[in-house]
């Protein structure tokens, strides 16, 4: 068995007992990413050096007996819309080809302090703004699964770095179900943490109202633990919740006897792959022979999350997005007639046209005459839809069903009809507009070969109760890694500087 | 399509999203977005009246702190993302005649 097999908490675990060490660890993670990038394209920024620097610092701190947390010395992915000062943080956009933060986002900040040797940033579609990373400025990622098939998105790099090997955890982010429908198609467990757990502070906003900032790894005991790890309240976020109950990895009990599992039969309705469906069912029979009490219910208003979700993270994003103006960082156009042209040619030049759609269908709902009609009808759906969130939650602690329609779909089969592709997104986006934590295990792979994932949502702020339930699931199959993983290159690391990828 | 997108329409939200657009990208945007809104409409299907929008799914309140600075002059190292620089400071063309 490989060192890169290991879960993030196996390697802790061998790192503190000096059976290997972080920098051997950190070699092994930069040999595998040489060996697959020219095919997978995981990372739009490889830190080779930094990594290697860091991973040196940190071993001494663990020897010297500074840093014993369970993280300590594991090499980990970081999403490319993350803020990491000094080191490239392009949002897989043209428009920040070049950006260098000079601060690091604060999930990033608690995982540094818990030891975490940073490998690089991961790709994603552009501004998180698609569902399969096909979007993204630098080439799309492969799925590590079968290479014709996209790894899903937007965290899809993440997603598949953490599959094949090419990191041992990662962070992404999710809005509308950007780090659990990835982790579903690269068959990886991911949580969406409930709204206001992790500081945004340093992730770049898309829509700020949704976006939060989870774990994606292996296993449920690394998200939780790297969830645990990245919890905090934090001033500089003005939504971040002070909680007192974030000790996650006291959920990682094989123990659901009495847990009530709810069904929403509106997940199970057209459009549902039938292989999906199957696999899903028996992840809930296991639960249930485990002494959970699983049964169906009617969630309603399902239908509406899409619209609603597009109307309010357009609206946003088109609000958020409008400081990329090529004043003050990022890509500027060449030529330009005066300062409005200017702002203009710089937006249109460095935006792609996923990015585009959303900030003028953002811009028109919140125009005048337009605003009560679609920006805050929006919300008031969301509020229904919140409200049958609560209905269910007093009846059950989880919610159990498919994290997306379908598997992965082949490379270039989805942006040419954005509607149907936003479609895809309709088990997950609720979730971002009530709020609540959700999470995405691996439940089987289908007929041709391809991860199926199990998505449990739970209550706000009773991300336990999902952790303990995809816990209990996990004991009943061990993980599955794609082929390609086991692919390990040249393990000595050249000697090459960190670097960043040219813009398409 | 129910929802038909005018020119004007487009040059209007155009000017409100800062973005140029070219002929054919405009037409494409009169399209997708003409599509989106059918879809959207279909909020319509809902009856909301009386139900407060909700931004948030907690209740939010400011977030308040004395006004002193905490963080240290970076000056420096932002400047260096700035596209055009002169002085330590960022460049844009002239705005005033």
């Amino acid at each position: 068995m490989s060192l890169l097999d290991l879960t993030a908490v196996e390697l802790g675990r061998k790192i503190k007992a000096g059976e290997v060490s972080a920098v051997e660890a950190t070699r092994e993670s930069l040999a595998q990413i040489k060996a697959l990038e020219s095919t997978l394209n995981c990372y739009v920024t490889i830190d080779e050096d930094g990594a290697l620097k860091r991973a040196e610092e940190v071993q001494k701190k663990i020897e010297a007996g500074k840093l014993s947390g369970p993280l300590a010395g594991v090499p980990v992915a970081i999403k490319d819309n993350m803020c990491t000062e000094g080191m490239l943080t392009t949002c897989s956009s043209k428009i920040l080809y070049n950006f260098r933060p000079t601060f690091t986002a604060e999930a990033v900040a608690c995982l540094e302090k818990a030891g975490a040797v940073i490998l690089g940033k991961t790709n994603m579609d552009e501004f998180a703004m698609g569902s399969t990373t096909e979007t993204s400025a630098f080439g799309e990622t492969k799925n590590p699964w079968n290479i014709g098939h996209v790894p899903g998105g937007s965290s899809g790099g993440s997603c598949a770095a953490v599959a094949a090997n090419e990191c041992f955890y990662a962070l992404g982010s999710d809005t509308g179900g950007s780090i659990r429908q990835p982790s579903s198609f690269c068959g990886v467990t991911g949580i969406k943490p409930t709204y206001g757990t992790v500081s945004r502070y340093g992730l770049i906003a898309y829509g700020s109202s949704l976006d939060q900032i989870g774990p994606i790894a292996k296993d449920v005991t690394d998200c939780a633990t790297v969830l645990e790890a990245i919890a905090s309240y934090d001033r500089k976020d003005s939504t971040s919740v002070n909680r007192d109950d974030t000790d996650f990895t006291s959920a990682l009990v094989d123990d659901v006897k009495g847990m009530r599992i709810g069904i929403p039969r509106d997940y199970f309705g057209d459009g549902l792959n039938a292989e999906v469906k199957e696999a899903v069912l028996a992840a809930a029979k296991v639960l249930e022979s485990k002494g959970a009490v699983v049964e169906e219910f009617d969630l309603s208003l399902v239908e509406y999350a899409i619209p609603a979700y597009y109307v309010i993270a357009s609206a946003e994003a088109s609000s958020n997005l409008s400081r990329f103006d090529g004043v003050k960082y990022g890509y500027r156009t060449k030529e330009y007639d005066g300062l409005h042209n200017m702002y203009k040619k710089s937006r249109s030049e460095g935006f792609g046209p996923e990015v585009k759609r959303r900030i003028m269908l953002g811009s028109f709902v919140l125009s005048s005459g337009y605003y009560d009609a679609y920006y805050l009808k929006a919300l008031r759906t969301k509020a229904l839809i919140k409200q049958a969130f609560d209905r269910a939650f007093e009846k059950y602690d989880v919610i159990l069903g498919p994290a997306s329609p379908t598997t992965a779909p082949k490379l270039g089969e989805s942006l040419g009809d954005p509607l149907q592709m936003y479609l895809g997104d309709i088990y997950t986006i609720s979730v971002n507009l009530a709020g609540l934590p959700g999470m995405s295990v691996p439940c089987g792979l289908d007929s041709q070969g391809l991860p199926i994932g199990l998505q449990l949502i739970g209550d706000c702020f009773r991300e336990k109760n999902i952790i303990r339930a995809g816990y209990a699931f996990e004991q009943s199959r061990s993980y599955q890694a794609p082929e390609i993983a086991r692919s390990i290159g040249v393990h000595d690391p050249a000697d090459g500087a960190s670097h960043g990828k040219e813009a398409k | 399509m129910a929802n038909i997108i005018s020119d004007e329409t487009i040059e209007y939200v155009g000017i409100l999203a800062k973005l140029e657009l070219s002929d054919a990208e405009k037409e494409d945007a009169k399209r997708d977005m003409g599509r989106m809104l059918d879809y959207i409409d279909k909020l319509n299907e809902l009856d909301t009246d009386g139900v407060e929008p909700m931004s948030h799914v907690f209740p939010v309140n400011n977030v308040f702190r004395e006004d002193v600075v905490t963080n240290g002059d970076d000056r420096e190292n932002i400047i260096l993302n700035a596209p055009q620089k002169k002085d330590g400071q960022f460049m844009v063309p002239k705005t005033v005649e």
